[in-house]
């Protein structure tokens, strides 16, 4: 299987010893529709076809991207992340997660997966949350739901269209004693998740500033975002 | 069960019953407290407004923010911007489910039911229910968030995906929790069956309304005191308060 990694298009067999759970994307970056970098701290807003094909690059390794997603038609069928987990039935999204609308519509589908989990349980940064978080000193510094906010104005995504949403490439664990703490990560450069969209998709993404915890490496870099349809 | 009227306790400003999957719009001016009890088997579906109707309960900002993935108390819950909107402030429960959402359509099992054949033992989801309820505010879609669960029990297993597991039968008859309110907020409850409850068999919930009680200093306050979010967001309350 062709693997391809934000560092240009490479070819090399899957090792064996890979969990089942991993999947590389066959699709090659050089018949991509969309190919930009984000930065930390920036964001984009993808307008997907429904079957369309995009790809999420974690280009440094440690990066979160947070997303949300929308119905094009319809922005209050929008992601909805505690539906989606309920009715997997598992906390966590990985490859074969059906990423479900408020409406139980399917918005996306992930295709391929070289991560192996991703968290929908802790929502996305802000400013008011991270001075709860980690003190006042911190409301100023800049956090996802001002990219979201900057992105979404062009397609009318604004404070009430915004809810929870995935944060890829986050790992987050849940004791059994039903404490939520940031993992050690599968941190690798060049790890991707892909979707494949279910319908015509919004998709607002975030390289996320945090800075405050581990969630980036204490080193927020850029991720690549792919796209084939 | 805690003080109630009658001993040297907050006054019962109102009792009011929700019936088995039903909804009810409850505001609460901040410093009042509800005293919820359930009948054995229920689940209450519950959504938090804040006196800013775009401020609204985050569940994920609320876990994070207190390192759990359920609620329980005394933890705070908190709204997008930060502010703590109530208090969990007891419960004779260990902990209360925020990861499933609430029921929709394809949870309501058995035939299709209609008021004009089954009057008011009619089925509607929790979905339906609160949508409703919501739309009386001049609210809709955009104003669903992720609720609190209370009186349901879903466990994070320690597998590789964290499956979920439904544990029937949490709640006995009497069980009951507290909630102080931080903010003037509208609570939306619905006691439509968890999402993830086999059967259809709802129950009623109970609300006794509390007044506010003597202010005692927030840093005797068990919520204050969790954690340092859990106190940041009292603080923010407080100076949104005026």
């Amino acid at each position: 299987m062709t693997a391809v990694t934000g560092r240009g298009a490479r070819t090399s067999a899957a090792p064996a010893s890979r969990s089942a759970r991993e999947r590389y994307s066959p699709r090659t970056v050089g018949k991509a529709r969309l190919d930009v970098v984000v930065e930390s701290g920036d964001g984009y807003l993808a307008t997907v076809p429904h079957g369309g094909h995009l790809r999420l690059v974690d280009l440094h390794g440690s990066q979160v991207a947070a997303a949300l997603l929308f119905d094009a038609a319809d922005l209050a069928n929008r992601y909805s992340a505690v539906d989606t987990v309920r009715e997997q039935g598992v906390s966590q999204l990985s490859r074969g997660s059906v990423l479900l609308s408020a409406r139980l519509d399917p918005l996306a589908r992930i295709v391929a997966d070289s991560c192996g989990r991703h968290d929908t349980l802790t929502g996305v940064c802000a400013q008011e949350s991270n001075a709860v978080r980690f003190g006042e000193h911190t409301r100023h510094q800049h956090a996802c739901r001002e990219t979201f906010l900057r992105y979404g104005a062009a397609r009318g995504i604004g404070a009430r269209e915004l809810s929870a949403g995935i944060s890829f490439f986050k790992d987050v664990a849940v004791a059994p004693s039903g404490e939520l703490a940031l993992g050690d990560g599968t941190a690798a450069p060049g790890r991707h998740v892909e979707l494949r969209t279910e319908r015509d998709v919004l998709v607002l993404v975030s390289c996320c500033p945090q800075l405050n915890d581990a969630s980036n490496g204490w080193n927020p870099t850029p991720v690549r975002l792919l796209g084939w349809w | 069960m805690p003080t109630t009227a009658g001993r040297a306790g907050p006054e019962v400003l109102y009792t009011h019953t929700v019936p088995p999957a039903a909804a009810w719009s409850l505001p609460l001016a901040r410093g009042r407290s509800v005293l919820l009890t359930a009948a054995a088997g229920a689940n209450l579906a519950m959504l938090v407004l804040g006196p800013d109707r775009l401020d609204r309960l985050s569940v994920a900002d609320t876990l994070t923010a207190q390192g759990r993935a359920c609620v329980a108390p005394p933890m705070v819950l908190m709204s997008d911007r930060g502010l703590a909107l109530l208090s969990v402030t007891g419960s004779s429960l260990p902990s209360h489910d925020a990861l499933c959402g609430m029921g929709a359509e394809r949870h309501v099992p058995g035939a299709a039911t209609s008021f004009q054949r089954d009057r008011n033992d009619w089925r509607r989801s929790a979905r339906t229910l609160v949508l409703s309820e919501l739309a009386k505010h001049g609210l809709g879609e955009l104003d669903l968030h992720a609720p609190v669960s209370f009186f349901s029990r879903v466990c994070v297993q320690e597998d590789a995906a964290g499956s979920l597991a439904y544990l029937p039968g949490y709640c006995r008859d009497g069980d009951w929790v507290s909630l102080r309110a931080e903010q003037d907020v509208l609570l939306v409850l619905c006691t439509a069956p968890h999402p993830l409850d086999p059967q259809w068999a709802p129950a009623a919930v109970q609300a006794r309304v509390l007044a506010a009680g003597p202010a005692a200093p927030l840093g005797e306050d068990a919520s204050y005191r969790l954690c340092p979010q859990s106190a940041r967001a009292l603080e923010q309350s407080l100076r949104a308060s005026g």
